[in-house]
């Protein structure tokens, strides 16, 4: 396992309380595999990046739990140890490249100096890596534009600066926080395309965040959804989607239609709001949106939190049995279908 | 560039040709007689006609604009007084001493307060700035914050003179406030304006560690150095080159702007501390109806507003480059 | 047939740019929409997609007469209203209302939510029988929200809610079109489905029409029953929804569509076509037809001839597609990658 994160817990002080913003959440990630974390606002899953990569104040933030990089454990190392890796075996792109990006600096510059910092490279190494990378994700002109600044760049090819950026180092874990929820959908698919191209050729692990269940199908080999904090479902790409076992995962896949899904069957959202951070509900969170507690009993969900179950493989933290799920899930592909 | 450069300094000529022009058919809205304040108290009518020739002010008020313009450029004959090359100011109608020389002699005295102070509040007010910004909420940050205010709100004639009562007179920690040019002694130049440059500073430094310090929190949230810091940058470059970057622009807005204001004269101060500079002679223009004097201080502050208006907007293209390749 | 309700022709709207060294001038211009037609029958709902730069926004805008159009005429119930003055347009403006993008900014903070949704009432002289309050609790319960929260001021409410309270707005004055700009886009993924089923929900209990403008042609198709698909200001495909989904014939329509990523993995296999670079500026828009400098059949007849938006042989009543080369059986089903990094 290239990436094990165990019983992660981040608490956040603030003025309202504590936010319990990731609450008791494990998962790994396979050198060469792409996991999707999946989830909505509030859900923790740009919390636990951050916190891979070490970047929470420590002044207004708990983390505690188990976070071990290729054995190395991340949590409570040194801030010198963390500089060497981020950029270098970890790096991270994120949601917006335009804010991203420092507007000051050319991307040139901004790509060398990574390349500089950790490798030691001279300048005109580094500048030389810096053009070879912007033509390996595809910008045209690498030579010329290497010497422009961000806000010369259209959006698609901001992102694609940015992963050149993330990927100058042959890092070993990307961490893609929703890297395409900001793009037109064409320039989207032709990024996701690029970062699975550019995992096959590197084998390195990648952690794409995202609401859209459409991108992990399309990328992800396994999938982790998150809700309030912690994580509800587990398992590879086809078992989720194919035989999702936690009703908010339903709730997810109902409450997008898909382009084949009849059009006279509204779609199945999840009722409700998120769930306070401060005040999470006892037992399990997603009870007060849930339309099954009833099938187990109140006692039951609000009582002792449930665990993701199985440890390995295909697991989910519900109470309901799997004959249930599967039965709930066959009668509404029925409903589907008529 | 050159183009943006050309189109300000045409727009400047503009509006000092518009102030200068204002300040003139202002000044005559006074009701006082410069003729007769320059003749004096016995004053026989051919004398005051003569005077009256002799200062210029028997001509139409258009026809002494226009002299008074043509006259920065190629010089001017006066009646009287003789000719006064150009750029020609006028003669003083207090002393009859021409404008121009007069200005010239102080000029050295408020560059020198100036660009002494300004040196001393800059590098202090965006130091403190950012030591507040990076204790923020810390004790260090409230004791910054707090001085600072305390310095934007004393006066400056207050605080001078009791500073000149305990450092000069009681304690002798600082030389006597006066002004040697720095061709004759530098340390005695030095010395004398050491007094004057940090009592004008402190009034000034409270704006620039207000506006460091919020500016760099803010900075210091910006999504630009999150990348930095997960690119593996170290803490100390992240806040400089990129946090500290963004708080140029601000910073050189006021800057640009005090300078240009202090350069019109720092009054107060020089009365304080009894520095012949430009503020003094413009307050004793106003005082004694003292046109030509008058118009080339009024002039000469809001060509320094003016000009540093320009340098800061250049300025602006060489910090930002979304300015400079929109 | 059904009452044409608004009907855009030839509609152009270009934002002058202007540039120029000593005295600005306008040196360009955004061909924000550059020749449009479209009508919106009344009931029904037309989806207009696009990405960003194609111009459904302004289109949108342009429809609530928001703004005045370039060139063009938009005729409301046969009435043209492309130039109307504002005394003019008072009459109208109870019927065409309009739901935008960001409930954070839509909604004014300092007002109640009461007063935002009674709002509409006052502006337009409405006064229903039974009073406004009244109306206002009921249109409350309509989108779902509790009645007694009428008090409450907007920062209250979260992302979803505060789209709702939008909604209600647009309803208290019983309009005949509500222009939909984007409602859904910046609402976290379960919350869209509830206001989409919302928004169902009130076109087929109150029969209202909709103009509905989004990027997510998922979303789109569930909604609309007419699609029109926009590019750099002029529309290339309009369809019923089943024939644009299922068979479109404009290249930009089907890179667009195999660009969405499904979640469903039972749903029939689409080719993947990659188009290269990012969508145009819409300052400079390409000679003849727009969409050229992206497309793999691109000819010379491409570039000095605007194809003209017409129904094919084979299409449906309605099905017009602007494309001199288009897509058919012979074409569709294999992978076009034009992405440079992505050839290997």
């Amino acid at each position: 396992m290239f990436l094990e994160v165990n019983d992660l817990t981040v608490d956040f002080h603030t003025e309202d309380g504590v936010v319990h913003a990731v609450d008791g959440l494990s998962f790994e990630v396979e050198r060469g595999s792409t996991l999707g974390i999946v989830g909505e606002s509030g859900s923790g899953k740009s919390v636990t990046n951050l916190a891979v990569l070490g970047l929470h104040n420590p002044e207004t933030s708990k983390i505690s739990g188990s976070i071990k990089l290729d054995g190395k454990e991340l949590l409570g190392a040194s801030r010198s140890t963390m500089e060497r890796l981020r950029g270098n075996e970890i790096a991270m792109i994120f949601q917006d490249p335009l804010t991203s990006l420092s507007p000051f600096h050319s991307i040139g510059a901004q790509i060398a100096e990574v390349y500089r910092k950790h490798k030691g490279a001279s300048k005109s190494a580094a500048w030389d890596r810096a053009i070879e990378m912007l033509d390996r994700v595809g910008i045209p002109q690498p030579k010329v534009r290497v010497d422009h600044y961000p806000h010369q760049f259209s959006g698609g090819m901001r992102q694609r600066a940015m992963i050149a950026m993330a990927l100058v180092c042959d890092p070993g874990l990307l961490i893609a926080d929703e890297p395409t929820t900001a793009l037109d959908v064409t320039v989207q698919a032709q990024i996701l395309d690029l970062l699975r191209d550019l995992q096959e050729q590197s084998g390195s692990a990648i952690i794409l965040v995202t609401h859209d269940l459409g991108v992990v199908a399309s990328t992800a080999h396994d999938v982790l959804v998150m809700y309030a904090g912690r994580a509800v479902e587990r398992g590879t790409m086809r078992e989720v989607l194919r035989e999702p076992r936690h009703p908010y995962t339903w709730g997810l896949l109902g409450s997008m239609p898909s382009l084949a899904h009849p059009v006279d069957v509204p779609l199945r959202p999840v009722r409700g709001t998120p769930p306070s951070l401060i005040n999470v509900p006892p037992g399990c969170p997603f009870h007060p949106r849930c339309d099954y507690m009833e099938l187990l009993g109140r006692e039951v969900c609000t009582g002792e939190r449930p665990e993701l179950s199985p440890h390995r493989g295909h697991g989910d933290a519900c109470y309901l049995p799997l004959k249930q799920k599967a039965e709930i899930r066959a009668r509404a592909a029925g409903k589907e279908t008529t | 560039m050159l183009r943006f450069l050309i189109r300000r300094v045409l727009g400047a000529a503009v509006i000092l040709l518009v102030i200068s022009a204002v300040t003139f058919f202002l000044f005559y809205a006074i009701p006082a007689d410069p003729a007769r304040l320059a003749c004096g108290k016995v004053c026989p009518p051919e004398t005051l006609e003569q005077a009256r020739r002799n200062l210029g002010i028997d001509q139409p008020l258009l026809v002494q604009f226009v002299s008074w313009l043509s006259g920065i450029f190629v010089g001017r004959d006066y009646e009287g007084l003789g000719n006064c090359p150009a750029p020609c100011l006028g003669f003083s109608f207090v002393n009859k001493a021409p404008v121009f020389e007069t200005i010239m002699d102080r000029m050295p005295v408020t560059i020198a307060l100036t660009l002494g102070a300004a040196v001393i509040f800059l590098i202090f007010g965006v130091a403190t700035g950012i030591v507040a910004a990076l204790r923020q909420g810390k004790p260090l940050d409230k004791i910054a914050s707090v001085s600072s205010l305390i310095g934007a709100s004393v006066q400056i004639y207050f605080v001078g003179t009791l500073a000149m009562y305990f450092f000069v007179y009681q304690t002798q920690v600082f030389h006597q406030p006066k002004y040697v040019p720095i061709t004759e002694d530098p340390l005695g130049w030095f010395n004398g304006l050491l007094l004057p440059w940090l009592v004008l500073a402190i009034i000034f430094t409270a704006n620039y560690t207000r506006i460091t310090r919020s500016t760099m929190v803010e900075n210091l949230n910006e999504d630009s150095v999150r990348t930095a810091r997960a690119k593996g940058m170290r803490e100390r470059s992240v806040v400089l080159r990129f946090a500290l970057r963004g708080t140029l622009t601000p910073i050189v807005t006021i800057f640009g702007v005090d300078l240009g204001t202090l350069i019109g004269g720092a009054i107060i101060t020089e009365t304080t501390f009894g520095l012949q500079g430009i503020g003094r002679l413009a307050v004793r223009a106003v005082d004694y109806s003292d046109l030509p004097t008058l118009m080339a201080t009024v002039l000469l502050a809001a060509a320094a507003i003016v000009v540093m208006n320009v340098v800061v907007d250049s300025l602006y293209a060489v910090i930002d480059p979304r300015v400079r390749l929109s | 047939m059904t009452e044409k309700l608004l009907e855009l022709s030839g509609l152009e709207k270009h934002f002058p740019v202007r540039g120029g060294s000593f005295i600005k001038r306008q040196v360009g211009a955004v061909h924000a929409v550059d020749g449009l037609d479209l009508v919106v029958h009344e009931g029904e709902t037309l989806g207009l997609v696009g990405e960003s730069g194609c111009g459904k926004s302004t289109t949108g805008r342009l429809a609530a007469r928001l703004l005045e159009p370039t060139a063009g005429t938009i005729s409301y119930r046969g009435a043209d209203i492309s130039h109307a003055s504002r005394r003019a347009l008072k009459p109208i403006r109870s019927e065409i209302q309009m739901i935008f993008q960001d409930p954070y900014s839509s909604l004014n903070p300092r007002h109640t939510v009461g007063s935002i949704i009674k709002g509409p009432m006052e502006i337009n002289g409405i006064d229903p029988p039974g009073g406004r309050e009244a109306r206002v609790r009921e249109l409350l319960e309509i989108v779902r929200l509790n009645p007694e929260h009428y008090n409450r001021f907007p920062h209250e409410f979260s992302g979803g809610q505060r789209q709702r309270i939008g909604v209600a707005r647009a309803l208290s004055v019983n309009p005949k079109l509500i222009i939909a700009d984007e409602p859904v886009s910046a609402l976290d993924v379960s919350i869209q489905a509830q206001v989409i089923n919302l928004l169902q929900q009130l076109q087929r209990e109150l029969g209202i029409a909709f103009l509905f403008i989004a990027h997510d042609l998922a979303v789109v198709r569930h909604f609309s029953q007419r699609v029109a698909v926009m590019y750099l200001g002029k529309i290339v495909e309009i369809a019923d929804r089943e024939s644009l989904y299922e068979q479109p014939r404009h290249p930009y329509t089907h890179a667009l569509l195999s660009a969405v990523p499904d979640p469903d993995l039972d749903a029939p296999p689409r080719e993947r076509i990659r188009l290269a670079g990012d969508v145009p500026s819409p300052i400079n828009p390409p000679s003849g037809c727009r969409f050229r400098t992206r497309c793999w059949k691109a000819q010379d007849k491409c570039a000095t001839e605007e194809p003209p938006l017409v129904r094919l042989d084979g299409n449906r009543d309605g099905h017009l597609t602007a494309c001199h080369f288009p897509e058919d059986q012979a074409t569709a089903g294999k992978d076009i990658v034009l992405d440079p990094a992505l050839k290997d």
